[in-house]
């Protein structure tokens, strides 16, 4: 099976079509959606209606933290609403139907698709939303998901980057940058933690999106980069007067 | 582990003949069951060691081995044909060499003379240097592991301790441990680090004084101190051993085991270069060399090496990509200032850009100019005097941090000695002249720029005559 991994997608329509026409050609066969549907970007109702139309017909999607804050926007005033996650929350809010909002609020966190684990943040703790940022956290995360029998990878999201944990020699996992576009052996005789990057919001100075395509029959995982018109999504992110300029700069810098 | 009985199938392959027993892995020569395509080459199955007396490593370089031979191309590798799933029934199969490995030349009664050990160095520095072009760094050549299908082709053999940079290293670990042969492994692997493709290059060294003297530079160690010990250490210079050798070669041998990889040969490319032109390598005090360094230099470099620990190592391709030999076509008939000048302002730019690349500059005579008077004395006197030629068009060049070469090569077909002499050498960039040769002459026949540029294996950069002297007459005259 040919599983497309999409995570943080923020309500960027472009780099969203971009991904999943990207995996098309690749030859992907199911989709997968790791969470942060929206946040930030300028379509959050295009995501959403996407994600269920997916959904329906019989793709995995799981929530993320800001499809939760999406679901509650802080109230204004209230400590949480400070924060730059929080910004546009409300103005997410209010552009959702209530069924959108209800399809976002009861989102797994969790999933299980093609004997792999699925998680937005860390399976150890999924809905304290920790970063899987080095290797001991991606140890912990491991650690978790191999109590549930079988599972031997574990994808996850939210650190918006493309990183690949595995165990070496020794006891510890080892951190590992993937190169783009090469199709990496992932045997499940060994254990893997992979966080596969942001589809909407790419934050390592690369404005393209990312994704991974695994093949769970030769067990190959290849980490992709996209081109998409990132112009055109900080433009629709000004057009809607209500988000930060600095949410539209950062696409066109990838930052 | 019990050997298989010939005769025996596994997943669609016979077995014929077990040809090798060792402590990692049996290897037998196996063909199709019947019915099956033929490949069109004999084949070899490697089998490894994986019962529970046999070490883990066993089977973690057997995953390495797995991992990258499949993705590996060229000449230099044995093909890979399958692979069974290291659950169920692990086995490689690959195309079956029939050669020599470089142990049966240590083996034989009395060393090789100094062009049969050039020849055989030069091909293994070819084999590792496409080996890095693909991002590999093979990290356990040794004799046992270098086959030559003939005195000129080398083969590179076992993957298992290889790095490939695009793949996680599944042999790293976090308390860098050294992963190697004791007798070849370079300094660098002692302190755990895996991906410099300089490492193989010692390894070479370590080959090249073998088959020099008979002698291992460092021994064989066997303690963690005795491994240490390369990190400042360098051997007694091969001519103690064996006086007769070159001075150039000793030169070109201790480079390689220089403890520092940045003392040593760039690139595998630069150091088979070496070995195929002894004449242009610059003997400095390595070479002339008749005892080890003192005890002074000796400590220091101690305590250099005490503070030396893991450090990463940039992509192969890249750190190869950034030393290239540059090889430049330089006329010598029908020839203006102009062009000459054109060819010498493109050179400049090319090696300004790139700090670390050798230059070698090379003219094409015809044989006949050599061939009037029969004498060999004559021939040499007018390879000397284009050398000469050559050495004074590239006067005003700043070639401080370059190394740079002076070849003469004979040929009555000029493009395609440039092309030969570019796919011999590993050259990563050929400049010529666009007008030379007769290109404005000769608009519907393959001059020679047009026929280079098809046919050479690297970039070609093809230099117009952007003269000052004209433009200046010009703008003058305008």
């Amino acid at each position: 099976m040919k599983l497309a991994l999409l995570s943080d997608i923020h309500s960027n329509r472009q780099a969203l079509d971009a991904c999943m026409d990207h995996a098309r050609a690749q030859g992907a066969q199911h989709f997968a959606w790791l969470g942060d549907l929206v946040g930030y970007g300028a379509d959050p109702g295009y995501v959403v209606r996407q994600a269920m139309a997916l959904v329906a017909e019989g793709h995995c999607v799981i929530g993320g933290n800001h499809d939760a804050l999406a679901v509650h926007p802080p109230a204004p005033g209230d400590r949480a609403a400070s924060t730059v996650a929080a910004q546009g929350a409300g103005w997410t809010h209010n552009q959702l139907t209530p069924p959108e909002r209800a399809f976002l609020a009861n989102l797994p966190l969790v999933a299980e698709v093609g004997g792999v684990l699925l998680v937005h943040a860390s399976a150890d703790a999924p809905e304290r939303w920790r970063y899987v940022d080095n290797e001991a956290v991606a140890g912990q995360c491991l650690d978790a998901a191999a109590q549930r029998p079988g599972i031997r990878h574990v994808f996850c999201g939210h650190v918006h980057r493309q990183t690949l944990y595995y165990r070496g020699t020794g006891r510890g996992l080892m951190r590992f940058a993937p190169q783009p576009g090469v199709a990496i052996p992932v045997a499940p005789r060994r254990q893997w933690v992979a966080t596969i990057g942001s589809v909407g919001q790419p934050r390592d100075g690369d404005p393209r999106a990312m994704y991974a395509l695994l093949d769970t029959d030769a067990w190959l995982l290849r980490f992709e980069r996209v081109p998409y018109d990132h112009a055109a999504a900080a433009a629709a992110i000004r057009a809607t007067n209500a988000m930060p300029d600095y949410f539209a700069l950062r696409l066109e810098a990838g930052r | 582990m019990k050997l298989l009985e010939p005769g025996t199938e596994i997943d669609g392959f016979t077995v014929l003949e077990c040809i090798h027993s060792g402590g990692m892995a049996h290897i037998y020569r196996v063909e199709y069951a019947v019915g099956a395509p033929n490949p069109g080459f004999p084949l070899a199955m490697k089998i490894p060691r994986m019962t529970a007396g046999d070490g883990a490593e066993n089977i973690v370089s057997f995953e390495v081995e797995l991992q990258i031979l499949p993705v590996l191309t060229g000449p230099h590798v044995p093909r890979f044909v399958a692979a069974g799933d290291l659950e169920r029934l692990p086995y490689l199969v690959m195309e079956y060499l029939t050669g020599r490995t470089l142990q049966h030349w240590l083996d034989a009664a009395g060393r090789p003379d100094v062009a049969t050990i050039a020849r055989l160095g030069a091909a293994m520095g070819r084999a590792a240097h496409s080996l890095h072009q693909q991002n590999v760094c093979h990290l356990d050549l040794k004799p046992g592991n270098v086959l030559f299908t003939h005195d000129d082709h080398a083969v590179l053999l076992d993957f298992g301790l290889s790095c490939h940079a695009h793949y996680p290293d599944l042999l790293a670990e976090e308390l860098r441990r050294a992963v190697g042969s004791p007798a070849w492994i370079a300094p660098e692997q002692v302190v755990g680090v895996r991906g410099d493709p300089r490492s193989d290059i010692f390894a070479i060294g370590v080959m090249l004084y073998e088959l020099a003297t008979g002698e291992l530079p460092f021994g064989a160690p066997t303690t963690p101190g005795g491994l240490r010990q390369r990190l400042w250490m360098s051997p007694m210079p091969p001519r103690q051993h064996r006086p007769d050798l070159p001075e150039w070669l000793q030169e070109t041998i201790l480079r390689c085991l220089e403890p520092e990889a940045a003392k040593r040969h760039p690139s595998a490319a630069h150091l088979a270069f070496d070995l195929a032109h002894p004449d242009q390598v610059p003997v400095t005090e390595r070479g002339q060399r008749q005892r080890g360094p003192g005890a002074r230099t000796h400590f220091k470099r101690w305590i250099k090496a005490a503070g030396m620990h893991y450090q990463p190592s940039p992509l192969p391709t890249r750190q190869i990509e950034e030393v290239p030999i540059v090889m430049v076509a330089v006329p010598h008939d029908d020839v203006t200032d102009a062009t000459l000048y054109s060819l010498r302002q493109a050179v400049g730019r090319s090696l300004g850009i790139r700090p670390g690349a050798r230059l070698a500059c090379v003219t094409v005579i015809s044989p006949s100019a050599s061939s009037s008077t029969d004498s060999e004395h004559s021939e040499t006197a007018l390879h000397r005097q284009h050398r000469a030629r050559l050495r004074q068009w590239a006067e005003p060049l700043d070639l401080a941090d370059h190394s740079v070469s002076y070849h003469v090569l004979e040929a009555g077909d000029v493009a395609q000695a440039l092309v030969r002499y570019a796919e011999g050498n590993q050259v990563s960039m050929m400049i010529l002249g666009a007008a030379t040769h007769g290109l404005q002459t000769q608009r519907f026949i393959a001059t020679v720029p047009m026929r280079v540029a098809r046919d050479a294996p690297c970039t070609v950069i093809l230099v117009k005559q952007a003269l000052p002297f004209a433009q200046l007459a010009r703008e003058y005259s305008e």
